[in-house]
């Protein structure tokens, strides 16, 4: 079904959750209120890294309207983690704290104060241990151990991967770059505390509500931390209040609040504090990189070497992944044919890093970017022309074996070089303003799941009955971005119904079928595509039955505005109800399942599952900025974004998180910092924790830039993370154009700025940014061939596709005729 | 000591019994099951807990109920009359200016009190009003652009 006309697809529509959200109705977790529901708190370590010697609950246990209190002993003592590679967290502490905030025990009283005040009451006597806070430390004091096991003493994971000859590219090249970057650690600042809601029924179930964007993943870790069957465990994901990977993981109070519910046999809430939400964190790691880079005079990269180290903080979390992310998509903007990547993630005695919007590729994307502006000028080229004339090719694989579908990054290029004036201001505006580009890439969801197994990774019911309701039942969750309305918007165009005729019900392991969650950009796509399957299967069925009442070819039929008729004579037809009526009869109950899994495309390579995505999304970047030059200030005061979408399916939501992006994007490049002093967070307040509000953010111009990818749901790619990478680099590229100086650091804060212009006037350097690199030598690499430029395969594949997937309009291999752009 | 408070919620008197050290916030989410209030801080620094007392823009975690008796209290709750949604509200729906919805009552009565005191106000203006209220989803533009039309069909309807 390649289709040119859509009724709903391209709309743009309001959310299908819309007008609860306007109107106050929309139950967040923190809103759900259950009848004898206990309260709940967790005490928290206030030491960076100690010994827990005693802990004493006997005060916090007599305090009149204390339930029950725990500690670690009164779980199951498994460590968990959301990679299997990572078991290394305990909800509560037992022997060791490795981070202020750690949670040591838990207290269920009559109401939050009362628990609060039981939580004081508890003795903990910790012996200090130590701290490890950076990189530098942790790595000099191998004798001081956070956790027993990593790849070396306090390193989490270090790795090394080589696609082809290096030495012989960086030979061939007219210039060889190597810089040096750091970008500063930052975290998701979601509107919404963290909340659960835990009851464990009399019947020895359990049943969990959770701010959580992976439902399922929370669903298996509980049944393991707390020796209960997945069987007798529900996980409902209530509304998540913005997310952007904060709610990824499982959580202590999550864990303490069904542990308490069990032991009070009352329903139990824990809503986490401001302060609280700033340390269970999981947001963006620092990362101190080095990239080294070959170009031709004409700009053409010739390879690259890029290494990272990540400051990891005290536990796993999704760090192997975010330590391969930070390697993984320098390839499939430009042309790179030689490639090698070294990373290595450390533990330090601070909250973990994890996954943020764009995990682990915004760091090497601001390095990346950053040093071809200056290469571009070292060349003499024009930067945004330099770009172009480079991009990754469309169907084929990177050198890292990665496949890459459509490419609208050229179109996004031209774009924003023209609605920016670019040619006309680049260089040429007056002292103290300037302007920056910068490009990205980004996956729309991982290839591989967290766990390996063959299921699906998204899994849909479409169910429709006598009363004409057409309900959805799909394990993703909406954060904000829109997610259930994208579910009903596709049900819509393939039924020729209305989204207001459709229900969706998100998120609930016991009666929607598994969708792996949302993160890694991937709703849309899998989801999408499930989505879809299961409202053909349920269409086939309705023409099959309407077919044989209008005694008519079923291949006659089609849907639009709530009808079933025939495509060349539209009058003779019946209601969508009443074709519900007639499949009902005729085929008995209707619900129809669609499965996904994305084609498997893993590079046959260790890690090589970090960093394959059915397809691509790409966006490109133009900032201008207003440095002032006395106060070292820098106001961006445009932007304009080109983001390649495949498709928008809905072009206002498209906007929304494209703009989402740029606001957050700015914000990380010239504010937010994730910042600890002895193990405390410096500001872990939402008044000093600076972030933009709006007479920070400028005008954003979005543009969107259509490729119809042969992956996507109706073409579509995804937009709710891309558009952030370029914006940081971006950013600095426009300092530089302003006042001269080049702030190789994120936040790009006054105080730089005005130390680099100072710098710059005493004849110095005119760069910030880090001096030095840790002593650190990384595994040999195991060298793989390069497969840059080996066609695509394995496009359109879908594993749970009975027949060829109606949708797919591309051939196998890529179209001869393909300009680099892509299909737009 | 539990005192018994007599608050005006959205033109309705209410009756309610809470410690007086227990916020406003608190006691319209917990008290009153209200929970279209939301919070992102309990400190006063992120605005998603504003509400309307006598028309005027109120952070309600640092407001006690005490203090508002006898005063015209307004959640997001009390927006919309008599089942027609407040032209904000219709705005933000249609614009698409909630995304994850957290901070949306804030802000709307927040904009509700700016249109008030300023029919037609600038972009500037808009910007300035709301400079108190985070949003972490939108990037605010989607916001703007909605109070914008907000203020328009508003300004039409009078005319």
């Amino acid at each position: 079904m390649k289709k040119d006309h859509f009724a709903i697809i391209g709309q743009s529509l309001p959310k299908i959750d819309a007008w609860a959200k306007v109107v106050g109705e929309t139950k967040f977790a923190d809103d759900l209120a259950m009848s004898r529901m206990a309260h709940g708190k967790l005490l928290r370590s206030p030491h960076p890294h100690a010994l827990i010697k005693r802990i004493d609950t006997t005060r916090a246990r007599a305090l009149p309207g204390v339930y029950a209190v725990i500690t670690g002993h009164d779980l199951p003592r498994v460590k968990f983690g959301i990679l299997p590679v990572s078991q290394d967290e305990e909800a509560l502490c037992v022997e060791k704290v490795r981070m202020v905030g750690d949670a040591v025990a838990a207290v269920a009283a009559v109401d939050e104060e009362t628990a609060e005040r039981a939580t004081e009451l508890i003795e903990v006597e910790y012996e200090p241990l130590r701290p490890l806070m950076s990189i530098e430390d942790s790595l000099g004091h191998p004798e001081v151990r956070i956790h027993e096991y990593g790849d070396r003493p306090n390193v989490h994971k270090a790795v090394s991967l080589q696609f082809g000859n290096l030495e012989a590219a960086f030979a061939a090249s007219d210039l060889v770059r190597e810089d040096v970057f750091f970008y500063e650690g930052n975290t998701h600042l979601p509107m919404e505390q963290h909340s659960a809601v835990a009851q464990w029924g009399a019947d020895g179930k359990l049943t969990l509500w959770s701010s959580t964007q992976t439902p399922h993943y929370v669903h298996r870790l509980l049944s393991r931390i707390l020796d209960l069957p997945q069987a007798h465990i529900r996980v409902v994901a209530a509304p998540v209040g913005g997310g952007f990977g904060g709610k990824l993981d499982p959580f202590a109070h999550e864990i303490a609040a069904c542990k308490l519910s069990q032991l009070t046999g009352r329903p139990v809430k824990i809503t986490l504090t401001r302060e609280e939400v700033f340390y269970v964190h999981r947001g963006r790691h620092p990362v101190l990189m080095w990239i080294k880079t070959g170009f031709t005079k004409d700009g053409a990269i010739t390879g690259m070497h890029f290494r990272s180290w990540l400051d990891g903080g005290a536990y796993g979390s999704y760090g192997v992944a975010s330590t391969f992310y930070t390697g993984a998509l320098q390839t499939v903007t430009y042309k790179i044919p030689v490639y090698k990547f070294e990373g290595a993630r450390v533990f330090t005695n601070k909250p973990p890093c994890g996954p943020k919007r764009g995990h682990g590729t915004p760091q090497p994307r601001f390095a990346m970017e950053c040093q071809i502006d200056k290469a571009a000028e070292q060349l003499g080229l024009d930067p945004a022309d330099m770009r172009r004339q480079n991009l990754a090719e469309p169907f084929v694989k990177t050198a890292n074996h990665l496949t890459v579908t459509t490419i609208g990054l050229g179109e996004c290029i031209d774009r924003v070089v023209e609605a920016s004036g670019w040619g006309e201001k680049r260089g040429s505006l007056p002292p103290g303003k300037g302007i920056g580009i910068a490009c990205s890439s980004y996956i729309t969801g991982a290839g591989t799941a967290i766990y390996w197994n063959d299921m699906p990774h998204s899994g849909v019911v479409v169910r429709a009955d006598r009363s004409g309701l057409v309900a959805v039942l799909c394990g993703a969750t909406d954060i904000g971005q829109g997610s259930d309305s994208i579910l009903a918007y596709l049900v819509a165009e393939v039924l020729g119904i209305e989204p207001k005729d459709i229900r969706v019900h998100p998120a609930d392991t016991d009666l929607t079928p598994v969708d792996l969650g949302s993160y890694s950009s991937r709703v849309t796509l899998m989801a999408g595509n499930a989505t879809i399957q299961a409202a053909e299967r349920l269409r086939e069925k309705i023409f099959t039955a309407v077919a044989r009442k209008l005694e008519v070819p079923a291949e006659r039929l089609t849907v639009g505005e709530r009808r079933v008729f025939v495509q060349d004579d539209p009058e003779q037809g019946v209601s969508f109800p009443e074709a519900v009526v007639l499949a009902e009869s005729m085929f008995g109950v209707l619900a129809f399942p669609g499965s996904y899994a994305p084609p498997k495309r893993a590079g046959k390579y260790k890690g090589g599952g970090v960093g394959p995505s059915p397809c691509y999304s790409y966006s490109a970047c133009v900032v201008e900025v207003d440095v002032d030059r006395e106060t070292g200030e820098v106001k961006p005061t445009e932007v304009w974004i080109a983001h390649d979408v495949g498709r928008a399916l809905n072009p206002l939501l498209v906007e929304g998180q494209v703009e989402g992006s740029i606001y957050m994007g700015l914000g990380e490049a010239l504010m937010e910092e994730q910042v600890f002093r002895k193990g405390v967070h410096k500001f872990p307040s939402m008044l000093e924790y600076k972030s933009p509000t709006t007479l920070e953010t400028p005008e954003i111009h979005t543009i969107l830039v259509e490729t119809d990818d042969p992956e996507g749901p109706f073409g579509a790619k995804e937009a709710g993370q891309g558009p952030l990478l370029p914006v940081i680099p971006a950013v600095a590229n426009a300092v530089y154009d302003a006042v001269g100086v080049r702030i190789d650091e994120t936040p790009i804060t006054p105080e730089k700025v005005t130390k680099a212009m100072e710098n710059k006037r005493k004849g110095k350097s005119a760069r910030l940014g880090p001096e030095r690199l840790p002593v650190f030598s990384f595994p040999e690499a195991k060298i793989v061939e390069s497969a840059f430029g080996q066609p695509a395969e394995n496009i359109a594949v879908r594993p749970f596709a009975s027949a060829p997937h109606p949708q797919a309009p591309h051939p196998q291999a890529p179209h001869p005729t393909l300009s680099p752009e892509g299909r737009g | 000591m539990p005192t018994l408070l007599t608050l005006k919620i959205n033109g309705e008197e209410r009756d309610v019994l809470a410690p007086t050290h227990k916020t406003l916030l608190e006691v319209l989410r917990e008290e009153l099951n209200l929970t279209g209030t939301k919070h992102g801080c309990e400190l006063g620094e992120c605005g998603t807990c504003t509400i309307l007392v006598d028309g005027l823009p109120v952070l309600s975690c640092l407001a006690l109920p005490v203090e508002c008796q006898g005063r015209e209290i307004k959640t997001v709750e009390g927006m919309a009359q008599g089942g027609r949604l407040h032209p904000l509200q219709q705005a933000f729906a249609e614009l698409g200016a909630a995304q994850c919805g957290y901070c949306t009552p804030g802000i709307l009565l927040t904009a509700e009190a700016l249109l008030e005191d300023i029919a037609t106000p600038t972009r500037d203006e808009i910007k300035l009003a709301l400079a108190g209220n985070l949003c972490r989803c939108t990037g605010y533009t989607k916001i703007l652009d909605a109070v914008e039309l907000a203020a328009l069909r508003m300004k039409g309807a009078r005319t």
